[in-house]
């Protein structure tokens, strides 16, 4: 049984009047463990506009990839959403039940994955790992047709059609990323996470696959949203920035903002951080540690490597607030 | 692409060939290391009996000659090889107008028959249970089958014959307690010899379906459990999939693989792993002439069917092995 999900095309609209895509509302995930709740994803709020790309930083175990999981509602037990909304073109998924969600699923909301070595079935040759996701969603098609779409798809990110036939095993890294991202891009869908999809790769790979990332966002007008601690990657292509830290997201703002001038200690120590080449610089980050995600002291979550922390910090957690147009940000200095 | 060459194809039929003859030297050398000679025993175990026999050193004499024991032993070795090759593999001592093979060839469909369907039977079933008690959507009383299937691997196939003979065939009177097939009955393609054959199988083939199944079982789910955490399985059910596709498809289909290769290498173990089940049930397959052909110190049986097992798991492995880059695309023969 299909349930056909009616997209709300214009169903919101940011401030300054952009349409919004997705838009995340106080989502929490918490993995439940034998010691008390791990609070992997507290309270985080966001959005995505029509057609750009979200940038969403972090440091490992920062839940950057937890939340991308709960956008899918995959999050893996003992992991669990506790409360919140995740609205798709309107629609909260976090209500939806399984076949409605199934029928969301690639139709509107794809994934590239993070590890786009064994993200591909390897006993299933290529064109039919597309043509399954093409024909669950589409029901069955006439092969030459659907041969064609798979070839254009190929096309579009940049793959010779000779690895129609192949396995997964007979392509490289870099080749083995596009087929997932023509495969993301196969049902036109309205949002796509992309988790850190260039982290297993190497520089001159990366470089083809962020170009491929772009040009796709280009043609189609998709919206994404773009995992990864990679900065200069980052910089080339998101349109804003989503910082998080301990399960928080701490700041968001324009890219430029972010480089030019980062509000939140944390994302002025992470610009701080970015290696140069003309000089070598210490490492800013290492000092204090993190606290104990499941037990949050009160008060801001950055506090113990904070270097501007005053007495506030320790008493009330700072909301995330609009300081300048796009520009938020969730830190006491600015009140 | 990977696939089958001609040159694999050939190389593998080369190592078939090799591993029959390794096998047939054996079942050569091994009875002449030991000490005594055939004829000789025959006859003194003959004079053990009857107190005296005429002539018994021209007997001998006689006898040897008879069966070319008195020549060296490369022409002894050559002609074994040669009648092996031919299928040819001599008189039974025990039961002397009997010819080696035709005791085998009747017995070996039997074994066959039995063994290879239990087997089958006990993968199919094993892997499936196995697979079910590893998916996060499986039933909860599935999943907790784990500590029986414990249970029946370690319990040895003949104790599990015994007592199913004494529920079904003594207590219930449901099934025969022995036997292959109904006396009296017709050979050939006919309902009621076939239906006599299936009656009497279903009483050893549960015996090695409920003792093996464990064995698939285990493995499956250890599989099942680690490819659960592989990447694809996430990008599979991001992508929307049934889930009843992702876990043939994805699941049992990656998982499945290094269980068929314990099927190639349990295949060696069908035939001699059945001598108890055979023995108990009277089943007359190759496992109980075996048996007879121990009791009866009977050489030349013992070496045509330990021939004839030898052939006969070469080949199935052979085949098997052929069929391997069917079912996974990454094995190439290509640089062999």
């Amino acid at each position: 049984m299909t349930v056909q999900l009616e997209r709300k095309k214009a169903a919101a609209a940011g401030a300054n009047g952009r349409e919004i895509t997705l838009e995340v509302k106080n989502l929490k995930v918490y993995y439940g463990t034998p010691t008390g709740n791990v609070r992997a994803v507290d309270d985080v709020s966001f959005h995505v506009y029509k057609g750009e790309i979200l940038g969403l930083v972090g440091e490992s175990g920062c839940g950057k990839t937890t939340t991308a999981m709960a956008i899918l509602r995959m999050v893996q037990p003992p992991g669990r959403i506790v409360s919140g909304q995740v609205l798709l073109d309107g629609i909260d998924l976090v209500g939806l039940n399984e076949s409605a969600l199934r029928d969301v699923r690639w139709n509107t909301l794809a994934l590239i994955p993070q590890g786009a070595m064994n993200s591909l079935n390897p006993v299933m040759r290529i064109h039919t790992q597309i043509a399954e996701a093409i024909q669950t969603h589409e029901g069955r098609q006439p092969k030459d047709k659907l041969k064609k779409r798979i070839l254009d798809l190929l096309t579009m990110v940049g793959l010779p059609s000779r690895i129609y036939d192949m396995y997964p095993h007979e392509l490289s890294g870099g080749m083995k990323q596009r087929v997932c991202i023509a495969m993301a891009i196969a049902l036109h869908p309205s949002l796509i996470i992309a988790d850190e999809p260039t982290s297993a790769l190497d520089v001159v790979v990366q470089r083809v696959v962020g170009q491929t990332l772009l040009d796709v966002k280009e043609r189609m007008d998709v919206s994404m949203i773009l995992i990864g601690h990679d900065m200069g990657l980052q910089a080339q292509l998101v349109d804003r920035i989503a910082v998080m830290y301990a399960g928080h997201m701490v700041e968001v703002a324009p890219v430029e903002a972010i480089f030019s001038e980062p509000l939140h200690p944390y994302t002025q120590l992470l610009i701080e951080s970015i290696p140069s080449i003309k000089e070598r610089k210490p490492l800013k980050l290492t000092e204090g540690i993190t606290h104990d995600l499941r037990n949050p002291p009160p008060g801001c979550i950055f506090q113990e490597r904070c270097p501007k922390v005053m007495d506030v910090c320790r008493r009330d957690r700072p909301p995330l607030r609009q300081l300048k147009p796009e520009h938020y940000v969730a830190c006491h200095l600015y009140e | 692409m990977g696939g089958l060459t001609w040159s694999y194809f050939l190389k593998r039929l080369g190592m078939w060939f090799l591993t029959i003859w390794l096998g047939t030297t054996i079942i050569f050398v091994i009875p002449r290391l030991a000490p005594g000679d055939p004829v000789a025993g025959v006859i003194s175990r003959l004079i053990a009996q009857s107190g005296f026999v005429e002539n018994s050193a021209e007997m001998i004499e006689a006898w040897r000659a008879r069966f070319g024991l008195d020549q060296p032993w490369p022409i002894q070795y050559i002609r074994y090889v040669g009648n092996s090759l031919r299928f040819d593999l001599g008189y039974s001592l025990a039961n002397f107008p009997s010819r080696v093979e035709d005791m085998v060839a009747q017995a070996l469909p039997w074994t066959i028959g039995l063994l290879l369907v239990a087997t089958l039977l006990s993968f199919v079933i094993g892997n499936t249970i196995g697979a079910l008690m590893a998916w996060e959507r499986t039933p909860g009383w599935i999943r907790n089958l784990l500590p029986v299937s414990l249970t029946f691997t370690s319990i040895p196939f003949f104790m599990l014959g015994i007592l199913l003979i004494y529920i079904f065939a003594f207590w219930l009177r449901w099934l025969p307690a022995s036997g292959s097939v109904g006396r009296g009955l017709i050979a050939g393609l006919n309902w009621p010899y076939i239906s006599s054959i299936i009656y009497h199988a279903i009483l050893p083939a549960t015996a090695i379906v409920i003792a093996s199944m464990g064995f698939w079982a285990l493995g499956m789910r250890g599989m099942m459990i680690t490819t659960a955490g592989e990447d694809y399985m996430i990008l599979a059910q991001a992508k929307g999939l049934k889930p009843s596709r992702i876990f043939w498809l994805y699941g049992v289909r990656n998982s499945i693989l290094p269980q068929v290769t314990a099927l190639t290498l349990s295949l060696g173990g069908i035939v001699g792993g059945a001598v108890l089940v055979e023995y108990i049930f009277a089943y007359p397959g190759v496992g109980y002439l075996l048996y007879i052909g121990i009791v009866t110190s009977d050489y030349t049986l013992i070496q045509g069917i330990v021939f004839m097992l030898v052939f006969t798991t070469a080949t199935l492995v052979l085949i098997l092995d052929l069929l391997y880059p069917l079912i996974d695309p990454r094995i190439t023969y290509e640089r062999g």
